[in-house]
């Protein structure tokens, strides 16, 4: 069996200009930032990202790595909007492809099967179909015959295009060295679909244990990201902060509050920025330790 | 009006929101209608389900201000699953509204033009996908002209006159049920789904209503009848359910 695991520098290599990158987690819930983190002091550039979006998008988008945002919304969770993302919304920095968040997964399903869209009833009559002139309708196929259904003969629905991704990266709380991954906390969010979208499949974990071991960490059925979905695992302990990561940490409220305090001014940001966000994981990890020891 | 504030008052409203609804995922947004749907819950519509906000549905009828080690959990609902709930209609939103035009559009995406908005909001959401699956109504906790527009910048809730240009498919399952503000109480039974006052808070002029309103609000002649004040019996259950006072934050007296 190969042995997927490498460095988190390596993992993160995988990302390269111009790429669609998919972004697990949810808002500011158990999000791949040591990644992110380490994309923002690359020379990466012109990434599309695909993200049920939180801080990783605020934070690329600011540090000019984003050509375009593929979401249905961006959030801190606790705090309703991420500063960053605003005041770039707000310059027109950044070309957005915005649509609900189920037609979203739709996207990710349609992707994860091979298929080049799936039908729904959301986004009909709403601006999404304006917004994003090149989605379209599709007639039911069924008007008449024996699987018509008399209300929806005449109806249209949206038809959600896959969105497939060069790559797709996901942080998990224990990875085996095969591929296989455990999601302790209490939700998987959409993770297998982003990985089942992407030709490039990484997989970040708070702790990565030999192959064949993965079921002394927890339960089994919390094993949902099995190795025919990954291709490469790193170690990355912390590699969600500041955003939760049960059990092993929930979010660092405390920090996401000086991160959109520091976002508010180009002063205060170039500070958080110098001090947090210049380094490597290991740098930002002792970074944080310090800071909170001041607080 | 004995104790009761004007937020006693919507939170009441809120709950007559899910009356005779049944056994349907009541999902709240913001502090009234969240304890709306706990009165509601423990009064005329025991069967609603509640959720934690997180992955679980939650039994029983915790306060708004519950610490998550005092819910119980009665079963398990990630994200992903909650879009089978959407999609089979078993649930009613009380989503809040930026902005809300006369016919129920709802924007919660961005203030201005899309492509270059002149103020951010936190994005389209679920509402496109919810306003056409299931039972949708709305909450404003500020009701004013730049809340109440004639036509909403973005729609993400789909109102009555759009669903009804997207056709069937969009209208088989749309239920735009009431509004709430902190003015008074609307549903869509004016001429084609057009928004019509119901009852104005106690102590709020029809006028001021429509003064606060950007279009031609369908009511407002005649007798208008007054929201129900909660009774003794109903404050004492909204202040056990909210016992720190998040409701008079969210509509100060």
């Amino acid at each position: 069996m190969s042995n997927k695991q490498t460095s988190l520098e390596t993992l993160s290599d995988e990302i390269r200009s111009g790429m669609t990158v998919g972004i697990g987690g949810w808002g500011s819930r158990r999000k791949p930032m040591a990644v992110v983190r380490s994309l923002l002091t690359s020379d990466v550039t012109d990434l599309t990202i695909v993200s049920y979006g939180g801080p990783d998008v605020g934070l690329l988008v600011k540090a000019g790595k984003v050509k375009k945002v593929i979401c249905g919304f961006v959030t801190l969770d606790s705090i309703a909007l991420d500063p960053l993302w605003r005041a770039a919304r707000q310059e027109g920095s950044v070309e957005l492809m915005e649509v609900d968040e189920g037609l979203f997964y739709l996207g990710l399903q349609a992707a994860a099967w091979r298929m080049p869209f799936l039908p729904a009833r959301a986004g009909l009559g709403s601006a999404v179909l304006e917004t994003n002139p090149a989605l379209t309708t599709i007639a039911n196929p069924y008007p008449t015959g024996p699987f018509a259904i008399e209300a929806d003969a005449d109806a249209e629905f949206v038809a959600m295009p896959a969105l497939n991704l060069d790559v797709a990266v996901v942080h998990v709380n224990v990875a085996d060295t095969a591929g296989n991954a455990m999601v302790l906390g209490p939700d998987p969010f959409f993770d297998e679909l982003f990985l089942g979208a992407a030709e490039r499949r990484l997989v970040t974990a708070e702790k990565v244990v030999a192959a064949g071991t993965l079921a002394e960490h927890g339960p089994l059925e919390r094993a949902t990201i099995h190795r025919l979905m990954t291709d490469v695992i790193a170690e990355a302990p912390g590699g969600a902060h500041f955003t939760a990561n049960p059990p092993e940490y929930p979010r660092d409220e405390a920090f996401q509050k000086a991160y959109v305090t520091a976002a508010k001014d180009p002063a205060s940001w170039s500070a958080f920025t110098e001090r947090f966000l210049s380094g490597d994981e290991s740098s930002y990890q002792s970074a944080v330790e310090s800071w909170r020891a001041e607080q | 009006m004995s104790d009761a504030t004007i937020a006693d008052v919507c939170v009441l409203a809120c709950a007559e929101a899910w009356r005779g609804d049944g056994e349907v995922m009541a999902s709240p947004f913001g502090s009234i209608p969240a304890l709306g749907a706990r009165v509601a819950k423990s009064t005329f519509s025991p069967d609603l389900v509640l959720t934690d906000g997180e992955a679980a549905l939650v039994a029983g009828i915790p306060a708004i201000n519950a610490r998550s080690d005092e819910l119980i959990r009665e079963a398990y609902v990630p994200y992903r699953s909650i879009f089978a709930i959407v999609w089979s209609g078993r649930r009613h939103i009380m989503m809040m509204a930026s902005q809300v035009d006369q016919f129920g559009n709802q924007n919660i995406a961005a203030i201005g033009p899309h492509d270059h908005p002149k103020a951010q909001l936190v994005g389209v959401r679920g509402a496109p996908g919810n306003s056409v699956n299931h039972a949708t109504s709305y909450w404003v906790p500020s009701h004013n002209a730049k809340a109440f527009v004639s036509a909403v910048d973005v729609v993400c809730g789909v109102g009555n006159d759009r669903a009804a240009a997207a056709g069937p498919g969009a209208t088989r399952f749309h239920d735009l049920r009431r509004v709430v503000s902190n003015l008074g109480v609307f549903d869509f039974g004016g001429p084609g789904g057009a928004m019509r006052l119901v009852s104005a808070h106690p102590g709020v002029t029809i006028d001021a209503i429509v003064e606060a309103t950007g279009f031609e609000l369908d009511g407002v002649e005649g007798d208008v009848a007054t929201t129900a004040v909660p009774t003794a019996e109903q404050l004492a259950l909204i202040d056990e359910l909210d016992p720190r006072g998040a409701r008079h934050r969210e509509v100060p007296a």
